[in-house]
């Protein structure tokens, strides 16, 4: 494990991997869910958490440069008196790195209408496997020929490594209206989710929890949210007066024509922020319930939300297991959490065959394998449930382009087999 | 979703072609530089399944650019493409990859794309990333394609995302210089500079859009229009060197400009090639590049150094081993 302070540092590190042929594994925060930072085989793991510096901030062009160990809310924070913003907030944001982000290509709850990470990061300087240095991207808008900072962005390590970001800032909205809208069934939260998007609405965030989920936050943070809903919808609207003031009559209506018993606005700046922890420790407030727990993610086309978590449901019912969903309903991103206690015997293989049926419910919905936490490890061997053989030599093909020598944190997001000549190499029955 | 029998048969040709040549509808062929000698395909054409409550539209690439705004327009819903001539096709633009002039409010055109369904060098029918609007599963495959220019692969299907239609939707000139308005609006769509007039695109609520332009300074306009001239390019740069930029284009005889401030594009045109090769010049100066778009066959499309242009090399082999897409485009990255 080594701790570099500079880009030299960084391309010192994976030259010198280079040289004794072993892997490397890049790792920010370490919170990422897929365990694309995990080190497999004596690999080299280079964290970023000393390169921590915020190098420069233009509030009139709106960006900044940072080094990839800056926490994400520590950016938000730094920027914030300028009345401007990084718009990207993941729930860990107060732990995790913008380089362990650009890795993931992470979302938050205000991507719905502000776009994941990868719309943020204007330029990315990284050192290739190789250890030679490159910017990709750049402030210019396109830079000539292919867009290598997009394909970089959300290649979790297996790329490079990112040294110093260039993201974009966004101006914080004039006005900001908050809702949180209380059903007696889930259905209904999903339908008013759906009459939301149609009457033309994107708001900021459109956020969803079911009861489970609304219960135990509500015990952790003493939020006021209505222990006996069956789903709760966390809305914000975001802009000048005009907007914000009809969009926000307009949610109001649609959740009460669809059932809402209440549409509670936040008053102030205080209950907003009240509203925003209840949703981002819901993860911290399952802790109560059980010592352990599996977070999925998944997302299916907005229409089939319903469908799919009473999937979640029974096939959580079925395997004697507690299922609770909190997730960004806008757009369709499903995070369903399976909370558990490790030690109980044989649960550990219960776990595991009901995150597999989930997913692929998911995927039989329409549905992809990851919407924001990545493939990593976790989901390596379900890439054949949503790629074909072609689709997946075409990235096997891609990744080798960056690093043809295969060190750059080998063995995530792509199965063994995946290159179209490797086949012949695949056992029988082998699952490719 | 299985091939179309017209995907096969693009896959037929592409497999045993030496050279093979994307052919939209033709509007930008010459951008990247010219193709040589080499087997013309067209995508098919045709609207697969407008998702308007998922906000998504799959689209054969072959379809030209109004027929999908048509297709949105009956959903409220639009994909600010904004093709510069309306006969162009989704995988054309999708493949020159040019903004329009939206791009300050809704993103450049790369955010607007969440899958391509493409031939491979090899024949086979292959998908990157997917149909949602919101997807992390592998590669980001679809911002590859976006704007690479034929050289990867033949798009034959997208799935693009789609935002609903603004409310209201108006062009201002003001008063105001264009650099003070991206701090004095709050989320303008489009800041724009033409032939010394500044004017702004604002689009959302009604009343917002009066309370924001309620000064002497803003007058309802018509769009600017873009530069003519038989030479045209396109200069991307730093958007906090525009003003610089736009003084040493001012000063170039016979050049027409459109600048696009907070984005960092300015489009010229000119009717002398030594217009361009100034214009040139100066983005340079600046630290910005130029693309050719139009006319002067003989300048370099792209000039300047090309960035990253190992990986770059290394990337479009690794789709395309031996040369086959649309060669003679993009010379600084070939291989064969
Ligand atoms: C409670 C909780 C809530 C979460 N909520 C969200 C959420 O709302 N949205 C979301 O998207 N994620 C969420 N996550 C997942 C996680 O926080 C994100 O994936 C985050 O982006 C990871 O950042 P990190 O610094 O911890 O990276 P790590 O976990 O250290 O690394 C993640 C991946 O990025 C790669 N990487 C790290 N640094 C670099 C670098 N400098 N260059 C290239 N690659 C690099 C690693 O190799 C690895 O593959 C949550 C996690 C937790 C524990």
């Amino acid at each position: 494990m080594c701790f570099p302070s500079t880009t030299a540092d960084v391309a010192f590190a994976v030259t010198t991997a280079n040289r004794f042929a072993i892997p490397f594994v890049a790792r920010g925060s370490g919170t990422g869910l897929a365990g694309g930072a995990t080190p497999l085989d004596g690999a080299l793991v280079i964290v970023t958490t000393r390169m921590n510096q915020i190098l420069e901030i233009d509030a009139d062009a709106r960006r900044a440069w940072v080094e990839p160990g800056v926490l994400n809310l520590d950016l938000t924070r730094a920027v914030s008196h300028l009345g401007l913003h990084y718009a990207p907030d993941p729930s860990s944001q107060q732990a995790c790195t913008i380089g362990g982000n650009v890795g993931t290509n992470a979302g938050g709850p205000h991507c719905l209408a502000a776009g994941v990470t990868s719309a943020h990061v204007l330029a990315v300087e990284v050192v290739l496997p190789d250890g030679t240095v490159e910017i990709l991207g750049g402030l210019a808008p396109d830079a000539p020929g292919l867009d290598l900072r997009g394909t970089f962005v959300g290649s979790e390590g297996t790329m490079g490594i990112a040294t110093r970001v260039c993201v974009r800032l966004m101006p914080d909205p004039p006005e900001i209206r908050t809702m949180l809208a209380d059903f007696t069934a889930i259905e209904d939260a999903a339908a008013a989710v759906s009459a939301i998007i149609a009457a033309g609405i994107v708001p900021a965030a459109l956020e969803m929890m079911d009861a489970q989920a609304t219960a135990a936050v509500e015990d952790f943070v003493h939020a006021g949210l209505p222990r006996d809903a069956d789903a709760v919808l966390l809305v914000e609207v975001g802009g000048l007066h005009g907007g914000v003031t009809h969009d926000a009559s307009a949610i109001d209506a649609i959740c009460r024509d669809h059932g809402a018993r209440t549409v509670r606005i936040a008053a102030d700046a205080t209950e907003r922020a009240l509203l925003w922890k209840a949703r981002k420790s819901a993860f911290g407030a399952v802790a109560r319930i059980a010592p352990d727990y599996y977070l999925h993610d998944a997302v299916v086309p907005r229409t089939k939300l319903v469908q799919v978590i009473r999937q979640v449901y029974e096939i959580s019912a079925r395997y004697e297991l507690i299922a609770m969903n909190v997730f960004h309903a806008g757009d369709g991103n499903l995070h369903p959490l399976l909370v558990f206690d490790g030690r109980t015997p044989g649960i550990w293989e219960r776990v595991h065959a009901a995150g597999d049926e989930i997913l692929r419910a998911c995927i039989d919905a329409g549905g992809v394998l990851s919407g924001e936490h990545g493939i990593g490890l976790e989901k390596r061997d379900a890439m054949p449930l949503f790629f074909s053989a072609d689709d997946l030599d075409v990235q096997a093909r891609l990744r080798d382009a960056f690093d043809p020598d295969g060190l750059a944190n080998p063995d995530k997001i792509l199965p063994r087999g995946s290159r179209c000549g490797e086949l012949g190499a695949i056992p029988d029955g082998a699952w490719v | 979703m299985t091939p179309t029998t017209a995907v096969a048969e693009i896959a037929a040709a592409v497999a045993t072609a030496t050279a093979v040549v994307p052919i939209g509808a033709g509007t930008h062929a010459e951008i990247g530089g010219r193709v040589l000698e080499a087997t013309e395909v067209r995508a098919p054409s045709g609207i697969v399944d407008v998702q308007p409550f998922d906000m998504t539209v799959s689209v054969r690439a072959g379809t030209p650019y109004a027929e999908l705004d048509a297709a949105l327009a009956e959903h409220g819903q639009e994909c600010p493409l904004d093709a510069s001539d309306a006969s162009a096709t989704v995988g054309g633009i999708i493949a020159t990859g040019l903004s329009g002039l939206r791009r300050l409010g809704h993103g450049p055109l790369r955010d607007h794309v969440l899958e391509v369904e493409f031939v491979t060098a090899e024949g086979k029918v292959a998908r990157g990333g997917g149909p949602t609007v919101k997807n992390v599963t592998g590669y980001d495959v679809p911002r590859l394609f976006v704007g690479s220019l034929g050289t990867l692969g033949v798009i034959t299907r997208v799935t693009l995302r789609t935002r609903p239609r603004p409310a209201a939707s108006e062009w201002f000139e003001t008063a105001t210089a264009a650099s003070v308005l991206r701090g004095a609006l709050f989320a303008p769509t489009a800041i724009v500079r033409a032939r010394g007039v500044t004017a702004v695109l604002l689009e959302g609520n009604a009343a917002d859009l009066r309370a924001e332009t309620d000064t002497a300074s803003f007058a309802p306009s018509a769009a600017p229009t873009h530069p003519v001239g038989v030479h045209r390019a396109r200069i991307a740069i730093d958007p906090a060197q525009l003003d610089g930029l736009l003084t040493a284009l001012d000063a170039i005889d016979g050049l027409d400009s459109l600048a696009e401030y907070g984005v960092g594009t300015v489009h010229v045109a000119t009717e002398t090639v030594s217009g361009l090769v100034a214009a040139r010049g100066a983005a340079e100066g600046l630290g910005g590049w130029m693309l050719r778009t139009g006319g002067a066959t003989d300048l370099d499309p792209f000039g300047g150094t090309f960035p990253a242009v190992e990986l770059q090399r290394r990337v479009r082999h690794a789709l395309d081993p031996t040369g086959k897409f649309s060669p003679g485009r993009v010379p600084a990255t070939e291989t064969r």
